[in-house]
């Protein structure tokens, strides 16, 4: 079976830029899997998911889904399967909750086509799951940043995809709502077979909820393969350039042992 | 509240319509009662009555209703597309262009009948500027660059009026001012027909792009990750708005205020989904500039007041009502 996305020797500069913000990165996502892409701010963690999802054209190498070019994709086909909830989104008119989760089913319906059963349906499922119905009727500006966060993720979850690639789910978040969005992303695949490919600044949660993780780092990929391979001490604290310890979940829980990472303080001096 | 209903929203817009139309053709230099415009429309009436509805007056009401209808809607679009609700049909430098077409053939004299002609053509080679200017070879269409580049078009066209104004007689200079302050008053059947005709597929395709037009109010990037062909929906709205812009300018002349104030405040009754919202403008849009017109023809009859004074004095307060409600 062919890998969900792939990327080979993947390159890609932005215009006017000196340096290459995803450089030589070869990997696969496979069907199934819960991938964290991890890397410190700048490390390329974003710019590669847009190339894996077709918004951006390499420079050179290739990005694919399906085996196929990501960016000869017809946009309605992959938005069928590929649910995307960017980092950055400037609402420009106060839409309300239930629209803005509507135009989830954009791309299953014809130019002149209502909402059929089947799609309000999909809208509602994808507000509970994201814990937004009671949201349904008020407007965008009126709800907090977590909340936003929720109806966005709700959202892509109204396209149904069989693929959900997030980049920086849980920023915004505080801690519960965190940990009920990484919870939701674990119930999805396990539940729905869903494909889940996350960037985060949250290490410790990807280590315990993703089933593989890529550690990126100046655009390259440093490593990847289970938390346990990549959450190597040495590693993190060059990439991170912190002081860190790496210790075990101490559970209880199904994630008991899995590995974090701790960080020490510093002493004063400007940490190598 | 029930008058926020999407179905009862339209039924009222409708209705403001019909009810703009009768009062546009029974009132004028000559008053007709309501029941005498409405045996006209039947088929009765005296012939003086008759050509007064139905040859001076329903041609007119037509262009208002056609034309307010594609400024308001163009401007719904252009404030979506461009994503700054500032936005108005004229931003991009249609009606600049527009204008220095229609004064120059007025000041060099050329047949009067050509300047909805020269007209069209300015607006035409303006539409062809700024997607120039806000084109760049593979990465599409830029709308930011759009915006900036509307408005240094339109201050150069600006410039060119004023060279062709200072050039030109007291008598032209008068019809060119007045042409520039936009007015339904030379409207014929064939003008209206016209301007339908070119209208309604325009309208068609611009209601074809409602859910693009919300999807792309979320930003290109989640635009296009919904599914979207953002390229191609951004330079077919961009095309079809500028047209009808170009259009209605061609035939009205520059009419301010509509294509800003309409979108905005159907927005604010009845919320910002461009599924409603455009149809909404069209018919909101319509009846605004069709009462705006009555009230120029009449409030210093027989004199006529421009028709842009009327939009902006009505618009203005009902505009600062619906903010200030917006507010508390």
């Amino acid at each position: 079976m062919s890998p969900v996305f792939a990327a080979a020797a993947l390159h890609y500069r932005y215009p006017g830029s000196q340096a290459a913000a995803v450089n030589d990165v070869t990997l696969k996502i496979e069907s199934g899997s819960f991938t964290a892409l991890i890397g410190p701010n700048g490390s390329g963690k974003s710019t590669l998911l847009k190339l894996l999802v077709g918004a951006l054209r390499p420079e050179s190498g290739t990005a694919s889904y399906q085996g196929r070019d990501s960016v000869s994709w017809d946009r309605r086909e992959l938005a069928r399967a590929v649910g995307v909830v960017p980092q950055l989104e400037e609402m420009l008119f106060p839409f309300t909750v239930r629209e803005l989760v509507g135009m989830g089913r954009y791309p299953h319906l014809g130019s002149w086509q209502n909402e059929r059963e089947q799609d309000r349906a999909a809208i509602d499922r994808a507000l509970q799951r994201c814990d937004v119905s009671s949201l349904a009727d008020r407007t965008l500006q009126m709800l907090s940043g977590g909340e936003r966060q929720r109806v966005r993720i709700a959202r892509a979850l109204a396209q149904e995809p069989t693929v959900l690639v997030l980049d920086e789910p849980t920023a915004a978040l505080d801690v519960g709502h965190e940990m009920a969005l990484f919870e939701l992303l674990a119930e999805l695949r396990r539940h729905d077979g869903a494909t889940i490919l996350a960037a985060t600044h949250n290490v410790n949660l990807a280590a315990r909820y993703a089933s593989s993780m890529v550690l990126l780092s100046e655009g390259s990929a440093v490593v990847s393969g289970t938390p346990d391979e990549v959450l190597q001490r040495d590693r993190i604290e060059e990439v991170y350039q912190w002081p860190v310890l790496v210790t075990r979940h101490p559970g209880p829980g199904p994630d008991t042992g899995a590995p974090q990472i701790v960080t020490l303080a510093g002493d004063g001096t400007t940490p190598t | 509240m029930i008058l926020r209903a999407r179905s009862v929203g339209l039924i009222l817009l409708v209705w403001l319509a019909l009810v703009a139309l009768l009062l546009s053709v029974a009132f004028g230099a000559a008053n007709l009662p309501i029941s005498t415009v409405l045996d006209v429309v039947l088929g009765g009436g005296e012939p003086t009555e008759r050509t007064i509805v139905l040859e001076l007056r329903m041609p007119r009401a037509v262009l208002g209703l056609v034309s307010g209808g594609s400024l308001a809607v163009s401007g719904a679009v252009f404030q979506a597309l461009l994503r700054n609700p500032l936005a108005e049909p004229y931003v991009l430098g249609i009606s600049g262009g527009a204008a220095v077409g229609a004064v120059a053939v007025i000041v060099l004299g050329v047949a009067t009948g050509l300047v909805p002609v020269g007209a069209l053509l300015g607006a035409l080679v303006a539409i062809g500027l700024v997607l120039r200017i806000a084109t760049q070879t593979g990465r599409g269409l830029d709308t930011r660059v759009l915006l900036l580049a509307g408005v240094i078009a339109s201050a150069f066209f600006q410039a060119i009026i004023l060279v062709l104004l200072t050039l030109a007689d007291v008598e032209s200079f008068r019809s060119a001012v007045f042409w520039m302050m936009g007015s339904l008053a030379s409207a014929t059947w064939t003008d209206a027909t016209m301007l339908g005709l070119y209208v309604a597929p325009s309208i068609v395709v611009l209601l074809a792009l409602a859910r693009p037009l919300n999807l792309l109010a979320t930003g290109e990037e989640t635009a296009q990750h919904l599914g979207l062909n953002v390229q191609r929906t951004k330079l077919v709205a961009f095309l079809v708005a500028s047209l009808l812009v170009a259009a209605s300018v061609a035939v009205c002349g520059v009419i301010g205020f509509i294509g800003l104030v309409i979108p905005h405040a159907i927005r604010m009754i009845w919320g910002v989904d461009h599924r409603f919202l455009l149809p909404a403008s069209f018919i909101g849009g319509g009846a605004f500039l069709l009462l705006a017109d009555t009230g120029a023809r009449t409030v210093a009859a027989p004199a006529e007041l421009p028709i842009g004074v009327i939009t902006a004095l009505i618009g203005v307060p009902i505009f600062v009502v619906l903010l200030r409600r917006r507010i508390a």
